[in-house]
């Protein structure tokens, strides 16, 4: 029977749930890095008893680990996430051109065409790749040297490449985005890279048709159709037809078009899930209501999904990491909360429970779907 | 400060906070082999040898700088602020008193 294996990051460590196909009874192992912040955990899919996870500490500084045995055992891997050159300038909250320095990675994405390469999305924003399973690690500075790279800029939760999305059929095409740059495409495995925010407006900066500065939150795409991008901005939920060249609004009637996840359903291209939040202030659900909501039209036509979830006094939030889908025929849904909890839906995201709920806060989810 | 300055290998204890001894697989005390004359950046430099997966998680990778929460004690004192080729107390080169590595004090 086929197996389902959620990783969630949190605050102070990491944590793996296992069930059947069913998804009704969940075991619960962990913390794994005890007291450590783990910023993401992600599994290969051609290899899924390799997992990676990024260990952050204001103490310790980076780590990674990598599991060869479904996350029951770990190893450190290599934690050498040096720029390529002179790392250069970008800006900084008072105007001012600050340095560019790492400080962690926010995302690893293995990679879907060789099971021993993976990339690393950093703070402050870059894109590293390793081709021996996180040994070594070196830049893919084309993207970091961009001629646009000095106008980038941190959003509160830093500069933070946090997006890493890999063509299905096509390895050199990569898409990332970055928190407070925007989305950018590469053709060439990461030699070169190309902005793609045409349509994307921002009332935040002062240009709000401007090439770079946005504030991208999380992008999606489904594997069957990879020239639809969905994606999550600081503001607005936007769609791309074309490969990201231009976007259009499709926040349509959610309560609110602020929030950070954004997913795709597994089997239905245009099925999206979105979180809204409040807004950039608040940083909780509309009413005190943790709703999801689902646009099975590629956006625009939402309807809230409530049933499972608390309707009144919740006020956490959902990280832009913490929302994945499994592979299943029904389709599972997961998402974890600032809260601690982590919910999950076995069907399509009409009801859902809470299959742990006291976890330290979450930071990030994935899924593995189990043969 | 009575200080060491041997140039022979000699045996250093150092205490790590409980996180890098557990990402060292390390039990209670580590005890290393240290060649020339003992400072923070030789002995530094034998913990990191000897246990790789603590590289950067004390001295950051690209300026080999004490990371800011991370503090070095040894025979009561602060030696953090030393420099690093400065030699360390001749108990802790003796083997009499282990060099700390500490987890600064934050919370909330």
């Amino acid at each position: 029977m086929a197996g389902t294996r959620v990783l969630v990051g949190t605050r102070k460590g990491a944590f793996v749930l296992t069930s059947d196909e069913a998804r009704t009874d969940w075991k619960v192992d962990g913390p794994h890095f005890p007291g450590m912040e783990i910023y993401h955990l992600k599994g290969s899919t051609l290899n899924p008893d390799r997992i990676y996870a990024s260990q952050s500490s204001g103490w310790f500084g980076q780590v990674v680990h990598r599991s060869d045995d479904g996350g029951a055992t770990w190893e450190t891997v290599g934690n050498d996430f040096t720029y390529d050159g002179v790392p250069g300038q970008h800006q900084w909250f008072d105007g001012s051109l600050r340095d560019w320095a790492f400080t962690r990675v926010w995302h690893l994405e293995p990679s879907l065409h060789d099971a021993e390469t993976v990339y690393a999305g950093v703070e402050d924003a870059a894109l590293f790749k390793s081709t021996d399973g996180g040994t070594t690690w070196a830049e893919l500075s084309g993207l970091r040297q961009h001629d646009t790279g000095p106008q980038w800029q941190p959003g509160a939760g830093g500069m933070c490449l946090h997006t890493i999305i890999q063509h299905p059929s096509d390895p050199d095409t990569l898409y990332v985005a970055i928190s407070a740059a925007g989305a950018f495409r590469t053709r060439d495995g990461g030699q070169t890279w190309q902005p793609i925010n045409k349509g994307l407006r921002s009332g935040e900066i002062p240009d709000e048709d401007s090439e770079v500065g946005h504030c991208v939150h999380r992008i999606d795409m489904h594997p069957s159709n990879p020239d639809v991008l969905y994606m999550q901005k600081h503001w607005d939920v936007m769609r791309s037809k074309d490969g990201g060249d231009s976007w259009q609004e499709v926040s349509g009637n959610l309560p609110s078009d602020f929030g950070f996840p954004i997913a795709v359903h597994a089997h239905e291209p245009e099925t999206i899930y979105v979180v809204p939040i409040l807004s950039d202030s608040y940083h909780y659900p509309p009413d005190g209501r943790l709703r999801v909501y689902r646009s099975r039209s590629g956006g625009d036509d939402w309807e809230a999904l409530t049933e499972g979830l608390p309707q009144s006094d919740c006020y956490v939030n959902v990280l832009r990491d913490a929302m994945a889908v499994d592979q299943h025929e029904s389709c599972g849904v997961y998402f974890g909360t600032t809260g601690g909890q982590v919910y999950a839906s076995n069907d399509s995201g009409d009801s859902w429970t809470a299959i742990v709920r006291d976890l330290p806060a979450v930071l990030s989810v994935e899924v593995q779907t189990l043969s | 400060m009575s200080t060491g300055t041997t140039t022979g290998a000699r045996v250093v204890r150092v205490v790590l906070p409980a996180h890098l001894r557990a990402m060292a697989r390390a039990q209670g005390e580590v005890h290393l082999d240290v060649a020339g004359e003992v400072t923070q950046r030789s002995v530094l430099d034998a913990l990191e040898g000897e246990f790789p997966m603590l590289l950067g998680t004390i001295r950051d990778r690209a300026t080999a700088k004490r990371r800011a929460f991370i503090r070095f004690y040894a025979c009561e004192q602060d030696l953090s602020h030393e420099e690093p080729d400065a030699a360390l107390p001749e108990r802790v080169v003796r083997g009499e008193e282990p060099f700390m590595v500490i987890g600064a004090m934050a919370g909330g």
